[in-house]
């Protein structure tokens, strides 16, 4: 494992994070998580066999994080397009349902993800709290979106003729999601909720250096009716996995959030194949409170829609 | 006993043609740094037309200068309600100029009278005049409640509807209170220019509209621009990957009307009479030079002996020739590097082993023409079914369920365009919704209309022309 280093400190293993002392045992030992990727539904270790430690701000050793390798993204993709005509394919009531209930599963995993932030980023608990809230609330968001995007952005087109004539926003496909770098929670749900709310798949390659709470909310979606394949988490590094997913015939669109320097880079390899682009906005290097906008409206949805018009004559 | 038709040609007395053509820039016609001129030509007589400047890198400062000083000294701070008067205006000048621009597109493109007069020139007025309508009322299009022009666009448009490709890329950009430095196509840049002279006649202030004339390198020089904010690009999908990459790391925004290799998919309860009229004007409606052609019928398998018969039989009643003959149908193809690629692409259709149907029909002598063609047996890995032919050539597959019919008709990186004919609503409102195209006819073919947002899924490009939808591109 060349990705390796080495740790300033050790593994926390008992409770409360409390170091073992030499030559004593805490009362009990804490079971710690094997955080994995998320991808068609289930929760794979990179094909690889990599991995690579992730510190907390203080340096502190949190876990070992998959390593996703290209071939991981590829699958990931594949995995995405299979769950494609599904997703799309359920009525945008039903997503709303399955969006909510993303917002329920989470709410009762409030202290998880707190916890999370806190010890991920040194975030303290009050703020934690808040941003977690805001998570929550963000998915409810975009539930109530799933069945109103249509009637905003489509329409009855008057032509002059006697023709039917209308057009309806349609999801895009695979987007591939370069999550935050800074904001590993509501970040990642604020650019996340919004593709799937309109019917697209994604592939989020979550924030490099704090991806934990990406896996956590994997274990949300893997609970809360999301299909597999409709979200596909990978863990590691962007400069690995980017140029790859960038280039990828099988991908419709990129959110370049996350992608810093190498945005430019990432636009470049999507004009092959005209994936559609969103760049980077004035938030993608904030942190979470850079994404506290409570209305984002159909900004973040936009991007990942297609218009679709169709004729019909009208006669006797 | 037969009746041949008489010639019926439209006059050319309606247009007066001047030997060269300078840019126009600032408001006024100037000649190009260069002094370098390229030379129009009517595709059906070989004729040459006019000559016209070849703008350089010198001229696109120019013209991007001029733009710029219009956006931010007048046009960007005028009221909406002012704006849209003078769009209307442009759009009644070119209702009266009508004839004489139908005349002189049809000359310079090789269309038949019958489009650019009923088509073309229509479509141009009525785009302007819907979006003339849009100026004073972009607070209630859904872009926010001050939404903002861009600034400053860059656009290049093709040969194949060449006025009415302008109408669609300068009609919502002035309404949106940005100004354009537009690119016409090297072998089609007359009407652009008679479309610059209507806006000195309608006062348009200087600088709010610049036409460059010139070949790629004008337009590479254009969009690769730093003092453009926007690029619009409609044309090969080659180009647009090429202006893409291009546009990446810069802050412009851009939209792109690619190519497409659209699926025509006729079930056997259709109406057969009609859909063989809307394959017909599918593929051969301006030769076929249109990116959302029908270029790929679809044929359910239990009709294909009985519609092939009757397919051909209406091709063969088409009538090629003389494009300002009101009679005809079938005109030139635009250049002689488009026959030659419409050429070189059907020939593989002989090498691959597919069956090759021609109408027998005339060719004239002098011009470029190819005769209306349809290719059978034609699978789903030949060339001809894959690539853009950009021409009169029909490629026919055939299908047994729907399922196959929407695999076929979105097996391919394009998705502009598709049609369905079928008698049976929920079928089409089926097939409807799973085609991957930015435009589905279903039971006609090829119509559109300002109000209607036009573009593509996938490879056909992206960004939205026409309706609400078209102010997206333009505002910030």
């Amino acid at each position: 494992m060349a990705e390796r280093r080495e740790n300033k400190k050790s593994k926390g293993t008992s409770e409360k994070g409390a170091k073992t002392k030499a030559g004593t045992a805490p009362d009990r030992l804490r079971v710690l998580k094997t955080y994995k990727l998320y991808m068609g539904g289930a929760f794979p270790r990179s094909e690889s066999g990599r991995s690579y430690p992730v510190t907390a701000a203080d340096g502190t050793h949190l876990a070992n994080a998959s390593l996703a390798s290209r071939k991981d993204a590829r699958d990931a993709v594949a995995m995405a397009r299979k769950a494609f005509g599904g997703w799309s394919g359920r009525t945008a009531y039903n997503r709303g349902q399955i969006l909510y209930r993303i917002a329920e599963v989470m709410e009762g995993r409030r202290a998880q993800f707190v916890d999370q932030l806190v010890a991920a980023q040194g975030t303290d608990r009050a703020e934690a709290g808040r941003i977690v809230s805001a998570a929550v609330d963000r998915w409810v968001y975009y539930a109530g979106w799933t069945d109103k995007f249509a009637q905003v952005i489509g329409g009855a087109n008057p032509v002059a003729g006697p023709y039917y004539n209308h057009s309806a926003p349609e999801p895009t496909g695979v987007v591939v999601v370069l999550a935050p770098r800074h904001a590993p929670l509501l970040g990642l749900t604020s650019v996340l909720a919004p593709v799937i709310a309109t019917g697209n798949v994604a592939v989020v390659v979550a924030s490099e250096s704090v991806p934990l709470p990406a896996i956590d909310l994997s274990e949300v979606l893997a609970t809360s009716d999301v299909p597999g394949g409709v979200v596909n988490v990978l863990t590691g590094k962007v400069g690995e996995l980017g140029p790859h997913l960038a280039a990828h015939a099988d991908v419709n669109a990129l959110d370049l959030t996350g992608a810093g320097d190498l945005a430019v880079e990432f636009e470049e390899s999507a004009a092959t194949t005209l994936t559609r682009v969103s760049r980077p906005g004035p938030e993608a290097e904030g942190g979470e409170e850079a994404w506290l906008d409570t209305d984002p409206g159909t900004s973040r949805m936009t991007p990942f829609l297609e218009t679709k018009t169709v004729w019909h004559p009208v006669g006797m | 006993m037969t009746f041949d038709y008489a010639p019926a040609p439209e006059s050319r007395s309606v247009i007066s043609l001047r030997q060269t053509y300078d840019l126009f820039v600032d408001g006024e016609f100037t000649p190009a740094r260069s002094g370098e001129y390229l030379t129009s030509l009517n595709p059906a007589d070989e004729q040459e037309l006019a000559r016209v400047a070849v703008a350089g890198e010198a001229d696109v400062d120019r013209a991007i200068a001029a733009a710029r000083r219009a956006q931010e000294t007048v046009w960007g701070r005028m009221s909406g309600a002012e704006r849209g008067k003078y769009l209307f205006r442009l759009a009644r000048i070119i209702q009266e100029r009508s004839r004489e621009l139908a005349v002189l597109e049809t000359l310079d493109n090789g269309k038949p009278i019958k489009e650019t007069r009923d088509v073309d020139v229509p479509l141009v007025a009525a785009h302007f005049f819907y979006y003339a309508g849009w100026a004073d009322k972009l607070a209630h299009a859904g872009f926010g409640p001050n939404p903002r022009p861009l600034g400053v666009a860059a656009q290049v448009i093709p040969w194949n509807f060449p006025l009415l490709m302008l109408a669609w890329k300068v009609a919502p950009a002035l309404a949106t209170g940005n100004t354009v430095v537009l690119k016409p196509a090297e072998t089609t840049p007359l009407t652009a220019l008679v479309f610059a002279e209507i806006c000195q006649e309608a006062d348009l202030p200087p600088g709010v509209v610049n036409i460059l004339t010139g070949a790629g390198e004008t337009g590479r020089a254009l969009v690769e621009h730093s003092g453009a904010d926007k690029v619009a690009f409609t044309g090969s999908t080659e180009v647009g990957r090429r202006i893409a990459r291009a546009v990446a790391g810069t802050d412009k925004r851009l939209t792109l009307e690619l190519g497409g290799k659209g699926a025509n998919i006729v079930y056997d309860d259709a109406a057969l009479d009609q859909a063989v009229e809307g394959v017909v004007s599918g593929i051969f409606f301006n030769q076929g030079h249109v990116c959302c052609a029908g270029s790929r019928l679809l044929l359910q398998e239990s009709i294909a002996e009985e519609f092939l018969p009757r397919l051909k039989a209406r091709i063969e009643k088409l009538r090629l020739g003389d494009p300002l003959d009101k009679n005809t149908d079938i005109g030139a193809i635009n250049s002689a590097a488009q026959l030659e690629r419409v050429r070189e692409l059907t020939a593989t259709a002989d090498e691959e082993g597919v069956e090759r149907w021609s109408a027998a029909c005339e060719l004239p002598e002098t011009g470029y023409w190819f005769a209306p063609t349809v290719l059978t047996g034609v699978s789903q890995a030949h060339r001809v079914a894959r690539e853009e032919i950009f021409g009169p050539v029909l490629s026919v597959l055939t299908f047994r369920t729907p399922e196959e019919a929407v695999a076929k008709a979105n097996n391919t990186p394009y998705g502009l365009s598709a049609g369905v004919w079928t008698e049976k609503g929920s079928r089409m409102l089926w097939t409807a919704e799973r085609l991957r195209a930015g435009v589905v006819w279903s039971n006609t073919f090829n119509k559109f209309d300002p109000t209607s947002p036009f573009g593509g899924y996938k490879e056909s490009g992206y960004g939205r022309e026409g309706g609400r939808h078209g102010l997206e591109a333009y505002l910030g």
